[in-house]
């Protein structure tokens, strides 16, 4: 697997670290030379300075032969450009932009630019994290396409005292475990729910907030 | 078509303000976009559009601007990265039915023409005017079949 990741700072230098540490080839390209300098010495990637929405640059750091490239730098006019080169010039079937304005992440997929504002994420995981006080614990597995939460039920919670098989919820999710007085229970429909609880529930993205209603309450 | 055009420039530069100065006077109505306030001081006193001071890569700018409506929409700020982005939301989202960006890089102009986006690259006109004059100069060798 090969990546190129356009950008600076530390979120580049971290990411860089992770997916060495995975075994992709990495190569970073960077306008600046004294930054270029220095995550060369930190790091084993290949670093190109020069400006990645420049087609000789993009050419100069392999995109002839990346698997995925990825656009990071503060400037969402040149993330978007510079993804556009990649697929366009040089067909990386992968290329990410990074939207640092979110209402930008919907204008680049409606361009045809893959995108994220991490604003978006960083602020829908504190919003799930702060309005549920009862979350104990949030776990994305299977790259993110499963949540394993753990919560604890309130006296007020809609489904404390009630039976399992009482309980409708979503398609997609399951009461995995519940854990009372320390004790694991693997429940079964003629399991009784009690408040103080803590319940492990197995999740999609797409349903998670439907379900977290349904075991916190509305609203809150 | 309208006697007057809605028509927006982003890019109050010299280009921008030149154009803005005279469509301002041919009587359409014009609105200028730049980042820095002092840029409007190109803009001559009887200019007689709108202004808005801001960041034309963020939604909501463009939205105050009134994109949608507009008859024209040029491109003219200073990096030529901003000019394909918003020529790109002008164009294939916005609707806008005249778009034109300004583009220093003659390589990236040839990229956007496949994405359907119209280009002026000063440098590609300016060096076919000088070839033009050196062309006439020796008639013929030009041409190169005659």
């Amino acid at each position: 697997m090969k990546v190129i990741i356009i950008g600076g700072g530390k979120t580049l230098y971290f990411l860089c670290r992770r997916f060495t540490a995975k075994g992709y080839e990495v190569v970073i390209v960077n306008r600046k030379r004294d930054e270029c300098v220095q995550l060369a010495r930190q790091l084993a990637v290949t670093v190109v300075c020069g400006d990645g929405s420049d087609e000789a640059i993009l050419l100069e750091a392999g995109a002839m032969s990346a698997d995925a490239v990825l656009s990071i730098t503060p400037y969402d006019q040149d993330n978007l450009v510079i993804c556009q080169l990649a697929s366009i010039q040089f067909g990386v079937p992968r290329a990410i932009a990074l939207a640092n304005d979110p209402e930008n992440a919907e204008i680049f997929q409606k361009l045809g630019v893959s995108a994220f504002s991490t604003t978006d994420i960083v602020g829908s995981l504190i919003e799930e994290r702060a309005f549920l006080e009862q979350i104990v614990n949030l776990l994305p597995v299977g790259e993110g396409r499963v949540n394993v939460t753990e919560i604890v039920l309130e006296a007020d919670s809609p489904v404390a005292g009630k039976f399992l098989k009482d309980i409708v919820l979503p398609e997609n999710a399951l009461v995995a475990v519940i854990i009372r007085n320390n004790q694991p229970i693997v429940p079964r429909g003629p399991n009784q729910l009690l408040a103080g609880d803590r319940v492990v529930l197995i999740t999609l993205p797409e349903n998670h907030g439907p379900v977290m209603e349904v075991f916190t309450g509305d609203g809150k | 078509m309208k006697n007057s055009l809605y028509i927006v420039i982003v890019g109050c530069g010299r280009l921008g303000a030149h154009l803005a100065n005279q469509l301002s006077l041919d009587g359409h109505s014009v609105l200028v976009i730049d980042a820095d306030e002092d840029a409007f001081q190109q803009l001559s006193p009887a200019f007689s559009g709108f202004h808005i001071v801001g960041d034309v890569t963020q939604k909501a700018v463009l939205e105050e601007a009134r994109l949608k409506e507009a008859d024209v929409f040029f491109a003219t700020a200073r990096e030529d990265n901003v000019n394909l982005m918003v020529a790109q939301v002008a164009r294939k989202l916005l609707d806008v039915p005249k778009v034109l960006a300004r583009i220093f890089d003659p390589r990236r102009e040839q990229v956007y023409a496949k994405l359907g986006i119209e280009t002026i690259c000063p440098t590609s006109v300016a060096a076919e005017k000088f070839l033009l004059a050196v062309a006439e100069l020796r008639p013929g060798r030009g041409e190169g079949a005659s």
